[in-house]
């Protein structure tokens, strides 16, 4: 129970009333559940209060949580900052940025025009030319550049304007970046961290739609990670910056604009674990990313229908938090996995079999995977709109299963 | 005349000392006063003033060169017989014929001076000081190879020499060197990278944007083209338009160099890392010539003849060369170069009983250096026990 309240508190979000959620789930818990739910459940109400009640709670439970150096000083003032997911993204990058002079940005447009999506907005200003650099479009080039610059020691960001435009460097992605480390018998490490946004926008088109998470699921070596909130898009930037692995960051092309309070002080989340965005008991629903807020809206439909689903935000993609995830299957015996992946060899394909094959005894119903279609995204928006999974699907599969 | 006295001189102290090469050099080991030669053929440059031909090099370094390149040539044709006696599997590239590229070049750089090269690394891999053990050990896949048995022929690195491999996608390795040279210049270290590829990867996409990037930001890239005329089975001329490698940078300045002469090369070489430093990438086209097919299970026949390959055998084999500039300077007899090949020849002898000894992996390494652990949460699967993110 404890193990699911560090690595970053649920997020308050301005969409979400959570409070219609306490109240019927309560019943069905024992009392020391009940009261560390309460603190979980970040309500509308002053977040500060909640997340300090969170951090404190963390800090008893593990001796070293990320929050724990400086936790101190702001979780008894109880303040933070509102901001952005993408001014989030920038604020991790900036304070890694100045915190080792090896770490750079590098990518389309990043440096003067300040990023396509804003996230490197004012950094080239800060940094210089050299650490934050404008590419010309090549991205199989910068690529591997950025990553023969790792093998050296720095440590580049590199940023695909658009995930979808990373599969021009895919065989710099799969061979050098993630094999390196391997076939050099651990002479050398390749610390990028490689991130973009992607996912299905608004009318985009499918050439701009794409979900590369999928592809890039088998690549040895690598790590992915989504970030859905700008706590967790912080902290997982930082954590990202900080590994000695290649990590790829994905971003949502959507949640950028996603308004949050967060710490003033520093943190990072895990880039291996997985976030409990709302305890349950009836089924688990694993998502990630966009899907995380169609879930959280099905959950309020559920909920008022008189189901508790347990929501669980993947945030790892590789390698799968199967611990999180076990003793949430253990718990609930059902499974849903709603994803923005296509139905054949998504992300939902790999962990449907993941659960199949650990916890096949604890299941009491098939695994239900809900993905996008397999067809390139439309541009037509009500044709997008069917692509993808939306909350009223969710809905009708929570309730077959829980039948 | 000098040559005979030379030898009978030679032949009373050959006797006792017959296994140390040091002393098989006698005085003339030490011996660095300089001696001029003239390179084979003028460079013929782009965009850039060629260096002179006069290259200075010393009896020291032609001994060394000699030496040298008779190992690395040696341990190719030793490769051969291991790969058909099937203790080499997979693919194996073979360099013989175009040790003069790799020689020329060490002798100009440093160690600090970054190399990356394509998948016929073996020799390179000597040249920055890797060992003939480590080396046919990783050839074999023994645990005591240079990436611990996990890369095999086309996978050499050596991290302390600044050899960044061995890489086997054609071509893959032109924008990776870029990135060496950026690191290069953002630490602000006085060194070059040189990038080396073949005539069949100067068709590739990413040189050009490798190119066009090293030339915006003058990054120090030398980009090497060790052209032997063949991407595999097919012909320069079948396969670009415009063969002439070192005018193809258009905007980047370029020499086309002999590449069978290892002096020349040292010449190219030593002129290029000093432009690099200052002006940003230049392009080196070598000239050379692989006796060996493209790999092993190519015969290197059936798309050239084989009085081709005897012709360049016998009119422009890089340790021919050195053995009789060696000669022609009296800085050793034949006999002694001889001396010097059948040592070598012992030695990689050597090396391949000691690797053919050498343990096979363990089971266990397949999962190790997949990532590196450290930073962050642990978590073991479905059995963690425990998680933690630790700021450090």
């Amino acid at each position: 129970m404890a193990a699911r309240i560090h690595g970053g508190a649920a997020t308050a979000l301005s969409t979400f009333n959570p409070k219609k959620l306490v109240a019927p789930s309560r019943t069905n818990l024992p009392a020391a559940a009940r009261s560390s739910k309460r603190c979980i459940v970040a309500g509308g109400g002053s977040d500060a209060s909640k997340k300090s009640l969170s951090v404190r709670h963390s800090q008893k439970l593990i001796a070293n949580a990320a929050v724990a150096t400086k936790a101190e000083t702001s979780a008894t003032t109880g303040t933070g900052h509102e901001l952005l997911l993408f001014e989030a993204l920038q604020e991790g990058l900036e304070e890694e940025m100045d915190r080792d002079p090896h770490v750079c940005v590098m990518g389309e447009d990043v440096g003067h025009y300040g990023g396509s999506y804003k996230v490197t907005k004012g950094l080239a200003d800060k940094f210089g030319d050299l650490r934050v650099l404008d590419t010309p479009i090549c991205e199989n080039a910068f690529t591997g550049m950025g990553i023969g610059a790792a093998m050296t020691g720095l440590r580049p960001v590199i940023e695909g304007m658009n995930m979808g435009f990373l599969l021009l460097a895919f065989n710099q992605i799969s061979n050098n970046c993630g094999m390196l480390h391997y076939t050099s018998g651990g002479q050398f490490t390749i610390p990028v961290v490689i991130r973009g946004p992607g996912g299905v926008g608004r009318q985009l088109g499918a050439e701009h739609s794409q979900r590369l998470e999928s592809y890039f699921q088998s690549i040895p070596g690598i790590q992915m990670v989504a970030c859905s909130t700008p706590y967790n898009a912080k902290g997982l930037m930082k954590a990202a910056i900080r590994s000695e692995n290649p990590v790829i960051l994905f971003e949502h092309v959507l949640l950028y604009n996603l308004k949050e309070k967060i710490p003033d002080e520093e943190y990072i989340c895990n880039l291996e674990e997985a976030e409990m965005v709302r305890p349950g008991e009836h089924i688990t629903i694993l998502t990630y990313s966009r899907m995380r807020y169609h879930v959280m809206q099905a959950a309020k439909t559920l909920v008022n229908k008189g189901y508790d689903p347990e929501v669980i935000d993947i945030r790892s993609l590789k390698p799968f938090d199967l611990y999180t995830i076990g003793n949430s299957v253990k718990k609930t015996h059902r499974v849903l996995i709603v994803e923005e992946c296509m139905r054949t060899g998504g992300i939902g394909a790999s962990l449907t079999a993941a659960i199949n094959e650990n916890f096949h005894d604890y299941l009491d119903a098939p695994v239900m995977c809900l993905s996008s279609q397999d067809v390139p995204t439309p541009y037509a928006g009500t044709l997008e709109e069917w692509t993808v999974v939306q909350p009223a699907q969710i809905v009708t599969a929570v309730e077959q299963l829980c039948q | 005349m000098a040559l005979s006295r030379l030898s009978s001189r030679s032949t009373t102290l050959l006797q006792p000392l017959a296994t140390t090469s040091l002393l098989r050099r006698r005085h003339i080991s030490t011996d660095t006063t300089p001696i001029t030669v003239e390179t084979s053929l003028p460079f013929t440059s782009h965009l850039i003033s060629p260096p002179s031909r006069a290259v200075e090099t010393s009896s020291q370094e032609l001994l060394s060169f000699f030496r040298d390149m008779a190992l690395m040539r040696r341990m190719e044709i030793a490769a051969d017989s291991l790969y058909k006696a099937k203790l080499i599997r997979g693919f194996c590239h073979l360099y013989d014929g175009q040790e003069a590229v790799a020689i020329g070049m060490e002798a100009a750089i440093t160690k600090r001076d970054a190399i990356i090269t394509s998948y016929r690394d073996h020799c390179t891999f000597l040249g920055r000081g890797g060992g003939l053990f480590e080396a046919f050990s990783e050839l074999m896949g023994r645990t005591t190879g240079c990436s611990k048995g996990k890369g095999g022929s086309m996978h050499f690195y050596k991290k302390d020499a600044s050899f960044y491999g061995g890489h086997g996608i054609v071509g893959a390795q032109a924008p990776l060197g870029c990135g060496l040279a950026f690191a290069q210049k953002y630490s602000k270290e006085e060194a070059v990278t040189f990038t080396l590829y073949g005539d069949g990867a100067a068709n590739q996409g990413q040189l050009f944007e490798a190119l066009n990037i090293a030339a915006l930001w003058d990054l120090p890239a030398v980009l090497v083209c060790e052209n032997n005329h063949y991407g595999m089975g097919t012909a320069e001329w079948r396969s670009a338009k415009s063969p002439a490698y070192f005018k193809r940078g258009d905007y980047v300045p370029g020499l086309k160099v002999d590449g069978m002469d290892a002096l020349a090369v040292k010449q190219a070489c030593k002129f290029a890392k000093e432009h690099a430093l200052k002006n940003g990438p230049i392009i080196l086209e070598m000239d050379t010539y692989r006796y060996h097919g493209h790999s092993m299970s190519d015969p290197g026949s059936t798309y050239r003849t084989r009085d081709e390959i005897s012709g360049v055998r016998q009119v422009r084999d890089p340790i021919d060369r050195v053995r009789k500039l060696i000669i022609a300077h009296d800085i050793a007899t034949e006999k002694e170069l001889k001396d010097m090949e059948k040592e070598v020849r012992k030695e990689v002898d050597a090396a391949v009983a000691q690797a053919k000894e050498s343990p096979i992996p363990e089971p266990s390494e397949l999962f190790s250096n997949i990532y590196v652990k450290g930073f962050g949460a642990e978590s073991f699967g479905a059995d963690r026990k425990e998680l933690r993110a630790t700021l450090p």
